[in-house]
């Protein structure tokens, strides 16, 4: 944390305790939301939060802020539901102004396949309470003047899907506001703490081991972005996650001003702009899974030529920086909630590129599991339990990314 | 960018490669044979190091190989192919 951010939160740091109720590996947004809603819903406040660097330095500092759920399938669509439910009350809940802005997401389609696709999904979104509507070529254009409907004259546009409840956040504000919450409330949130190996006390886990010394805790929470993998190996649990790197870039600013989220399913970028006017753009991740976040200039080339075909004005704009976040993608590409049938160890995580839009409602079924022991039914479908039981929650269509 | 050295064609970018994931181990202690194909069918290693992994030459001679990749890094280890 820089001394910047340190004026605007109320943020109290303390020294580690030996022992602690909960124990939640991963200072990100959703372990620090799971931390929070612990506190304020629960009242379990013996918590501790470790992370290995700053608080959102990892996945919740890199992603592209969308917040939406029109996702493909029922379980997907409710549980993103209430996650955007609960971000448009954020603000109001936490006090913490996190720069949400809803402003409508267009998913833009090419092909004829493409756009049976969409009309499947806004007539899922529809039927499980979310609002995806199709739209004409002339209705995108409508809600965003700047796009070249005939895509270069490459990719001309034949319709596409609007979510108007699609909205951005400021990532790491939605990170802040959850630790300053927690932190009110008592929960210890300790930073460049590494969790380096795991306390088992026969199949069971009581606790992690830091740099620092031992710290038991009647649950161990893994809410670990990247190296994942390696945490629950410690716990003798096996992922079906591989970590893929996807990189994204910001633009100069462009004074204009870009209406709604334009996306693309089938040419796989996104675009949206900052509350500071820098367009940001993303792209899909790459096929190679790897712990590595170098940027090349392929994807840049790539991703900007494509959104330079849909919005021509781009052409115009500089790239101010890129970056690269590692993703943990399940192999279904739905996430991970709830026990891993050890006891003492639960996880949260297979949040690939669609976590930032879950923290709230990721971290509060995460803390209802642990406060009551069982599994909310908002979660159940996406328990680790799901591949050996052959239900995986095949939702690749909608990740907007692959 | 991770450039691969195909045994046929040399070394070109890896956009001309199709991954074909890391050769699957499953640890002895699942011995159960259903659980052995669950994990097989579902679950990865997603080793954090060298990985020896099977590539597909999309874009050039359209043929499988074998490489040891370190995934910290994103490069290839060695110049050794090791199964053609």
């Amino acid at each position: 944390m820089n001394e910047f951010v340190e004026t605007i939160l109320s943020l109290q740091w303390q020294d580690p305790k030996p022992t602690y109720d909960v124990v939640i590996v991963g200072g990100g947004g959703h372990g620090l939301s799971a931390a929070y809603h612990l506190a304020a819903r629960h009242g379990i406040t013996n918590v501790a939060v470790l992370e290995a660097n700053y608080i959102g330095s990892g996945n919740s500092g890199r992603n592209t802020t969308i917040i939406r759920s029109n996702y493909g399938i029922p379980e997907s669509v409710r549980f993103y539901q209430h996650s955007v439910d609960l971000y448009n009350q954020l603000e109001t809940e936490t006090g913490c102004w996190i720069m949400h802005a809803t402003k409508g997401l267009m998913w833009l389609v090419h092909t004829e396949t493409g756009m049976r696709a969409e009309r499947a999904r806004s007539l899922v979104n529809t039927a499980c309470g979310t609002e995806t509507v199709m739209i004409s070529p002339e209705e995108a254009k409508a809600l965003c003047p700047q796009l070249d409907l005939s895509g270069g004259g490459r990719y001309p546009v034949r319709g596409g899907s609007y979510h108007p409840g699609g909205a951005t956040a400021r990532h790491d504000r939605v990170v802040w506001a959850y630790a300053q919450g927690a932190m009110q409330r008592g929960v210890h949130v300790h930073q460049h703490t590494p969790v380096i190996d795991l306390l088992r006390d026969g199949d069971r886990v009581t606790g992690v081991i830091t740099p620092n010394g031992p710290i038991s805790a009647g649950m161990v929470m893994s809410a670990v972005g990247g190296k994942v993998t390696q945490l629950a190996a410690m716990a003798g649990v096996r992922l079906p996650v591989r970590t893929h790197p996807l990189q994204a870039f910001v633009t100069n600013g462009y004074a204009q001003g870009l209406g709604p989220i334009v996306s693309s399913t089938e040419l796989l970028t996104y675009v949206s702009q900052t509350a500071r006017g820098q367009l940001l753009m993303g792209a899909e991740f790459e096929p190679q899974p790897t712990y590595s976040m170098q940027t090349s200039f392929q994807t840049l080339a790539n991703v900007s030529s494509k959104v330079a075909y849909l919005l021509p004005f781009t052409r115009n704009l500089r790239v101010l920086r890129q970056w690269t976040g590692i993703c943990d993608v399940s192999a279904d590409f739905s996430p991970i909630m709830g026990g891993t049938g050890v006891d003492g160890f639960c996880i949260t995580t297979g949040w690939g590129t669609w976590g930032f839009k879950a923290i709230p409602a990721g971290g509060e079924q995460m803390a209802q599991y642990i406060a009551t022991g069982d599994t909310p039914p908002l979660i159940a479908p996406f328990a680790l339990s799901r591949f050996a039981a052959d239900h995986p929650m095949a939702d690749q269509g909608s990740t907007g990314t692959r | 960018m991770l450039t691969i050295a195909c045994p046929n064609c040399g070394e070109r970018g890896v956009d001309e490669y199709r991954f074909g994931g890391e050769l699957p181990t499953v640890p002895d202690s699942v011995t159960d044979p259903g659980e052995r194909n669950v994990d097989y069918l579902w679950f990865f290693d997603n080793v954090a190091g060298p990985s020896t992994e099977r590539w597909f030459h999309d874009g050039g001679c359209r043929r499988w190989f074998t490489v040891q990749r370190d995934t910290l890094s994103d490069r290839i280890i060695g110049d050794r192919i090791i199964n053609g």
